[in-house]
């Protein structure tokens, strides 16, 4: 058992192992019924203890479900809440913040014994966190082509963009932006014929999220903008990278997407 | 009625951002984002909104654009979840400043928690787990309410909550520890009908008995919500807190009992999971409402007649 803070006021007390007693069952159907509770009047507490053991799992693996929407659809929901169950008993979350719960999940999906026929659902999952970030990320007015275009043109090789707080990109072997497109609505999803790699760029520059498929290179283009390189070395990048990188439809693109919020000089 | 526990209306200050909307003697329901588009449609309604507090600690998007819009036109209840109040783990600072960021931010006419837990170490189980009733833990739940109302600047209101377990090293009975609690920190109370009802099917004591021994004048808000049903280990019934149907015909007894001896207070229909569509909420609000105001008529009558 873990020993008891002596920090906490009235630590010593009976009551302070109760929390201790009373968790260690609740992610764990193998354990016994905690002895510090009991039923009413003499009566059993295993089916009683157990309500509480299910409204956790359960409603923890509904907080996936909600995450993960698309994901869902592509396992069906007997599979997902069973591979849920799995990863909520081995990683539960450290944040009351249930919309930041199921960082892990994606790894989890990628090492699922259950799951190594759909080596892409785990990048699927991943552009499925990506959007609820971007849905809670800050409040912050896009960049507009407007603005991007007031910068004088020698200047440009060396403008810093700063990114968008609700900006995410995921990076993708197989055509994840494609499968998750198709399942994150109730519409029908048909024959998926892509099979390239597929970038995703998840942005919200207003109140919608926004999931759009980058363009060959773009992806390393944005991810060298977004950790502060400038346009120009970016740029360069991004042509070591991909022979067909177009800049000016590469710059419309992101500057569309509402991916940045303002920009400066001088990398 | 005890200022500190009932509000008069929405909070206001010199620097509000939202005009004051008046909550006392109204029903009120959960807020829940796929209403929103019916409820602007009609416009502004007579009665409250609550929202878990959780729900809005993103830092931005979607969820604060439909909150200010549905504060603007209403009385906001804020209920808080996660703050683990009834543990012996100390208060989550970073929580609790998140909380008090959101009373700022909404201004809303009642603040509530809950007398529970659900964060060990550092592991949160996403439900209202229950504690031993013993002046050990009295005195704990007491420093952390009297923590978190210094830290918003404001009394909030306890709920009792739903229990399907008993801890044997209890010295005290649920209300008296709800009592001790609310006169060592100057709380209120958040009186949940459903929650007496399903604790005492499940412990098998009279919901009639735990309310006449309940502290009433202490409270400041009641929740209504619908229960299931289940058994216990020898096949006796137990009821679940599930939040996913209508409130059931002997709670709504038992609020009608309630309001006839505290007078109208703002009472919520909470509905958390298979959420219906917004008439069939609003209409379970309507029949509390109903209740609230035949008995606001007799207190009205009751004083004109006094006054002759």
């Amino acid at each position: 058992m873990r020993p008891i803070e002596p920090g906490w006021p009235g630590g010593s007390g009976p009551d302070s192992s109760f929390p201790e007693m009373f968790a260690r069952a609740l992610l764990d159907p193998d354990r016994e019924t905690p002895p510090v509770v009991a039923g009413p009047h003499g009566k059993a507490a295993a089916k009683r203890y157990n309500v509480y053991r299910n409204n956790v799992t359960v409603s923890l693996i509904n907080a996936l479900a909600a995450i993960f929407p698309a994901t869902q659809r592509i396992t069906g929901i007997e599979f997902f809440r069973a591979m849920a169950r799995f990863h909520v008993r081995a990683t539960p979350p450290g944040s009351p913040l249930l919309f930041e719960y199921g960082r892990d999940f994606p790894d989890f999906i990628e090492r699922y014994e259950h799951a190594q026929s759909l080596p892409w659902m785990s990048d699927v999952a991943r552009i499925e966190r990506a959007w609820l970030d971007a849905y809670h990320a800050s409040d912050a007015e896009p960049l507009t082509p407007q603005a991007f275009g007031s910068i004088p043109p020698e200047h440009l090789g060396d403008t810093v963009l700063l990114p968008h707080p609700a900006t995410r990109i995921v990076r993708s072997r197989y055509p994840a932006v494609t499968i998750f497109s198709a399942n994150r609505g109730s519409d029908p999803v048909g024959q998926i014929e892509a099979a390239d790699p597929e970038d995703a760029l998840v942005t919200r520059p207003k109140l919608e999220v926004a999931v759009r498929q980058l363009p060959s290179g773009g992806a390393v283009f944005l991810t060298h903008l977004m950790s502060g390189e400038p346009l120009g070395a970016a740029a360069s990048a991004a042509m070591a990278d991909s022979s067909t990188f177009d800049l000016p439809a590469n710059i419309a693109g992101v500057l569309a997407a509402g991916a940045f919020s303002d920009f400066k000089f001088g990398g | 009625m005890n200022d500190l526990a009932n509000h008069g209306a929405s909070r206001t200050s010199a620097t509000s951002r939202f005009p004051a909307h008046p909550i006392v003697g109204f029903a009120g329901t959960s807020f829940k984002h796929e209403h929103l588009p019916a409820i602007l449609a009609e416009g502004k309604l007579e009665g409250f909104f609550e929202v878990h507090a959780e729900n809005y600690m993103g830092a931005g998007g979607p969820p604060h654009d439909a909150l200010t819009r549905i504060r603007r036109d209403h009385p906001v209840s804020l209920h808080g979840v996660c703050m683990s109040i009834g543990g012996p783990q100390p208060i989550d600072k970073t929580h609790l400043k998140r909380f008090k960021a959101l009373v700022d931010r909404y201004e809303p006419a009642l603040v509530s928690e809950h007398l529970a837990w659900s964060t060990h170490d550092t592991t949160f189980f996403n439900d209202l787990l229950p504690l031993p009733y013993t002046p050990a833990t009295l005195a704990r739940v007491a420093d952390h309410i009297d923590e978190v109302q210094a830290a918003i600047g404001r009394p909030i209101l306890l709920e009792n909550p739903s229990t399907y377990v008993v801890f044997p090293e209890s010295t005290m009975c649920e209300t008296g520890f709800i009592r001790e609690i609310a006169r060592r920190t100057g709380c209120g109370l958040l009186l949940d009908v459903s929650n007496v009802f399903v604790s005492a099917t499940n412990h098998g004591y009279s919901p009639l008995a735990y309310l006449a021994a309940f502290p009433l004048d202490q409270v400041g808000e009641i929740h209504l919500a619908g229960h299931a049903r289940q058994t216990d280990d020898e096949g006796d019934l137990l009821l679940i807190d599930s939040h996913d149907c209508p409130v059931a015909d002997a709670v709504w007894k038992l609020y009608d009992l309630v309001i006839g001896r505290c007078g109208p207070r703002p009472t919520l229909i909470e509905w958390d999971s298979e959420i219906p569509d917004w008439p069939v909420l609003r209409a379970e609000a309507a029949a509390a409402q109903t209740i609230l105001d035949r008995h606001a008529d007799a207190v009205a009558q009751e004083r004109i007649r006094a006054s002759h």
